[in-house]
């Protein structure tokens, strides 16, 4: 058994015993880099040296002190749209190529009060604008299950990571499926909180109303670990919610009798392979075996959210990425005599197509006379989605679907088509725009590539979401399956 | 009927500050034309009395005591600069 084959909680056993040392666990990481990145390529930077000395400085204090923090020595690695202090920070684009940031998000500094170990940063889809990783400037990250394949995005690079056992769990983002998405493709479990839950500060923004933070992790239990440590209010961002944080692992009661799951027929019905159905529906007698109950509702304004998300989170992004203009950080072109031809050659050269294409789309649809008919329409639109969502949470506990419409595709596949690479969001995206936490676990495979199960909560019910992801995860053993690398 | 000319889209890309070769106009041009024909279907929804949303959070401007803190020290906040002098970003000329 590797050693990150442990949950947190044994791991952290294993050192308050003495059996392994933080600097086991970090070499552990880097031994397992060094013989599989080659292959998957899921880190762009590695953060070696500082994180060897922190391990050193741990394992000084192990006996010594009266409280641990939550994640004591835990090696973790990072998605490089997070801002860490003096690690280079690229967003997977050229333009931030050279980008070391001069502070540490909200979710770094508390990972460090918890006192976990950073092993580097992450590949992902440039600016997090992706489904495959594949429009990184750096690297093709590989589905650890099958090197053709793609490892799903934009967090592709923190999915695989944890998939091939580089690091035991990993930070991503979702705006509209970028942590759940991957961590379906990956066989690894992923959590999109509530908007909200998680501060963004310090999380480069491409979609400020629909961007969130999460966790993945090989387990339920490590998930909820993480996410303890992350949530909470933050004054450095206006939008992180003052709601109380519960205790996330004592709602992992592995009980569900009685609990009302909705299963829309959206998400189980038209452009839903055969495999994710029926993967869904396997893992549904696994639940009503559990005590739960089931049944079909409609969520019916689903097929309209790709439409609504693609306005919306472009016109967002369209905004958001205006600052990169190569005057107070990233690259700048040489090839310009004045201001304006400096920042139009700068962006040019600095950005990736899909991002050009998004800032494009979300300058039309923010744009004189174009407002009402895009802007506007979306986000009313937004509101019916929302509606969906709320109305079924009238009766029902939580809504149960797959997390993809298909197991990884390949790679290059659908690269050249915009629209059909949107599509693969569909079941994913309605989430983000109501706004609602989500997580996906590993529920069957298909083909040797894994599958995920979708679990969508109520607004900060990330407690029941995990309850139910954990007492199916405990009654099955898709998440124990590891790929051979 | 195409939703979005070539000019408009070489419009659009002067307002986003993105240079854009005519390859690259064709190639937007025919995308976006894909997209927003895509995003039209929005129009089957009648949303006459819908209010839009822009936050999912019931919140409202988010206030805090104005107290005074320290900055950034300059030199940290020129650390990334592409360039710079005495002190200051510096760019192109600004005026021809």
């Amino acid at each position: 058994m590797a050693l990150f084959d442990h949950k947190i909680s044994e791991l952290k056993q294993m050192l308050h015993r003495k059996e392994i040392s933080v600097s086991d666990l970090v070499d552990e990481s880097y031994k397992r880099i060094q013989e599989v990145d080659g292959k998957v390529e899921a880190f762009l930077t590695l953060d070696e040296e500082r994180a060897r000395e922190k391990a050193k400085q741990l394992d000084n204090e192990i006996g010594k002190k009266d409280t641990y923090g939550l994640l004591f020595g835990m090696p973790i690695g990072i998605k490089d749209n997070i801002v860490t202090k003096d690690l280079r920070t690229t967003c997977a684009s050229k333009i931030l190529e050279n980008f070391d940031p001069i502070y540490d998000a909200t979710v770094m500094r508390k990972l460090e009060e918890a006192e976990a170990i950073t092993i580097g940063k992450l590949n992902m889809d440039e600016f997090a604008m992706g489904s495959s990783t594949e429009t990184s400037a750096f690297k093709k990250t590989k589905n650890p299950w099958n090197l053709e394949a793609v490892p799903g995005g934009s967090s592709g690079g923190s999915a695989a990571a944890v998939s091939a056992g580089e690091v035991p769990f990993a930070l991503g983002s979702d705006t509209g499926g970028s942590i759940r998405q991957p961590a379906a493709f990956c066989g690894v479990v992923g959590l999109k909180p509530t908007y909200g839950r998680v501060s963004r500060f310090g999380l480069v923004a491409f979609a400020s109303s629909l961007d969130q933070i999460g966790p993945i992790t090989r387990t339920v239990e490590d998930n909820a670990y993480l996410l303890q440590v992350i949530s909470g209010l933050d004054p450095m961002d206006s939008t992180s919610a003052n709601v109380e944080v519960p205790d996330y692992i004592s709602a992992l009661t592995g009980d569900i009798k009685g609990l009302k799951i909705a299963v829309p027929k959206e998400y189980l019905g038209e452009g839903v392979s055969r495999e994710s159905r029926e993967a869904v529906l396997a893992a549904l007698k696994v639940l009503e075996g559990l005590g739960a109950e089931w049944e079909e509702v409609s969520l019916p304004h689903s097929k309209y959210g790709i439409a609504t998300y693609y306005l919306l989170a472009s016109s967002e992004a369209s905004a958001n990425l205006a600052r990169f203009d190569g005057v107070r950080y990233g690259y700048r072109s040489d090839n310009a005599e004045t201001l304006i031809d400096m920042y139009k050659q700068t962006r040019a050269e600095g950005f990736g197509n899909e991002v050009k294409r998004r800032i494009m789309l979300g300058t039309f649809a923010l744009s004189s006379g174009y407002y009402d008919a895009y802007y506007k329409k979306a986000q009313q639109v937004r509101t019916l989605i929302k509606k969906d969502f709320e109305d079924v949470f009238e009766k029902y506990d939580v809504i149960i679907g797959p997390t993809t419409p298909t197991p990884a595709f390949k790679i290059g596949e659908k690269i050249d088509d915009p629209l059909t690479m949107y599509a693969n969001d569909i079941l994913t995206i309605n989430v983000n725009l109501a706004g609602v936490p989500a997580i996906s676990v590993p529920c069957g495979f298909a083909n040797g590539l894994p599958l995920g199960l979708q679990i969508i909560g109520k607004h900060f019910d990330e407690s029941t979401v995990y309850r139910v992801a954990h007492a199916y995860e405990q009654a099955t053993d898709f998440h124990k399956q590891k790929p051979e690398l | 009927m195409s939703r979005i000319s070539k000019e408009q889209v070489k419009h659009v890309a002067h307002l986003a500050r993105l240079a854009i070769t005519e390859e690259e106009a064709e190639m937007f041009t025919n995308q976006l034309d894909a997209i927003i024909t895509f995003a039209e279907q929005l129009n089957e929804l009648d949303t006459e009395n819908v209010q839009p949303t822009s936050h999912v959070l019931d919140m409202k401007n988010v206030m805090r005591e104005d107290q005074p803190e320290p900055g950034l020290p300059r030199e940290v906040a020129l650390k990334n600069a592409p360039d710079q002098k005495d002190g200051q970003f510096r760019v192109p000329a600004i005026l021809e």
